[in-house]
């Protein structure tokens, strides 16, 4: 199962050994961890709360991972996604590729990060001093998309 | 046709529910269709469908864009651009 949604933490140290497998294929892992900062459009923030779909959030993410696997010559990918009321300094989210070779690695994690901030059904709130208000999406995080969709990228 | 349709983020506060059935005239037989014949309801879909911007949809759990065609008994979702990651 390349995809899990769950509100607990994640041990990307032991997260990586299991996505390698002890297969002598991997010459390459690349990780991405997303973390929960303090600030965010000028606010202070205290608390952030993820909500999702449940059956699409996977589903969507799947579909992204399968994406990748069908562009970049891949071994394993894994996403790991958290849900529910985090704080500064927490982990979010965990995506790890693994690939004989770097450069399809590396393309590969930034790959299904760009599609996963504009296409996985999640939502987060965040609690600052003014109050609580929901986090507006980025218009850079579809300009990232749209760079994976030039010719040459 | 009968749908259920699910709400998300901030369009489930302004409609104040999260999940809804509809039986929809037979006329409503896509995305865009079913989100004006929910404009057209008035309060509160009017005013949350035209506050939020760029509202999504999805069909079956897929994406789906305004021409997306409804089945019968589909589970049809509206939410705000996503946030995640």
């Amino acid at each position: 199962m390349p995809v899990r949604i769950q509100h607990e933490d994640f041990d990307a140290g032991a997260e990586i050994a299991s996505l390698r497998a002890r297969d002598p294929r991997v010459g390459a892992v690349a990780v991405f961890v997303g973390v929960a900062r303090d600030r965010n459009d000028g606010a202070e923030v205290s608390t952030l709360t993820l909500e999702h779909y449940p059956g699409m959030t996977e589903r969507a993410i799947e579909e992204i991972v399968a994406q990748a696997k069908a562009r970049w010559s891949l071994l394993d990918v894994l996403v790991v996604h958290r849900v529910g009321t985090l704080r500064p300094l927490d982990q979010i989210v965990l995506v790890a590729v693994t690939s004989s070779h770097r450069g399809d690695a590396f393309a590969a994690c930034e790959f299904v990060m760009d599609y996963l901030k504009t296409e996985a059904p999640f939502w987060k709130r965040e609690v600052t001093p003014e109050g609580s208000r929901w986090v507006d999406a980025r218009e850079s995080d579809e300009a990232a998309k749209r760079r994976w969709q030039r010719p040459g990228a | 046709m009968k749908v259920t349709v699910l709400y998300f983020a901030r369009l489930r506060e302004a409609l104040g529910r999260d999940r809804e059935t509809l039986e929809l005239p037979p006329e409503v037989a896509t995305v865009g269709a079913l989100r004006d014949w929910l404009i057209a309801r008035g309060a509160p879909y009017a005013e949350a469908f035209t506050e939020i911007k760029r509202i999504r949809a999805a069909v079956a759990q897929t994406m789906a864009g305004d021409d997306a065609r409804l089945a019968d008994g589909a589970e049809v979702a509206f939410f705000p651009p996503v946030t995640g990651g």
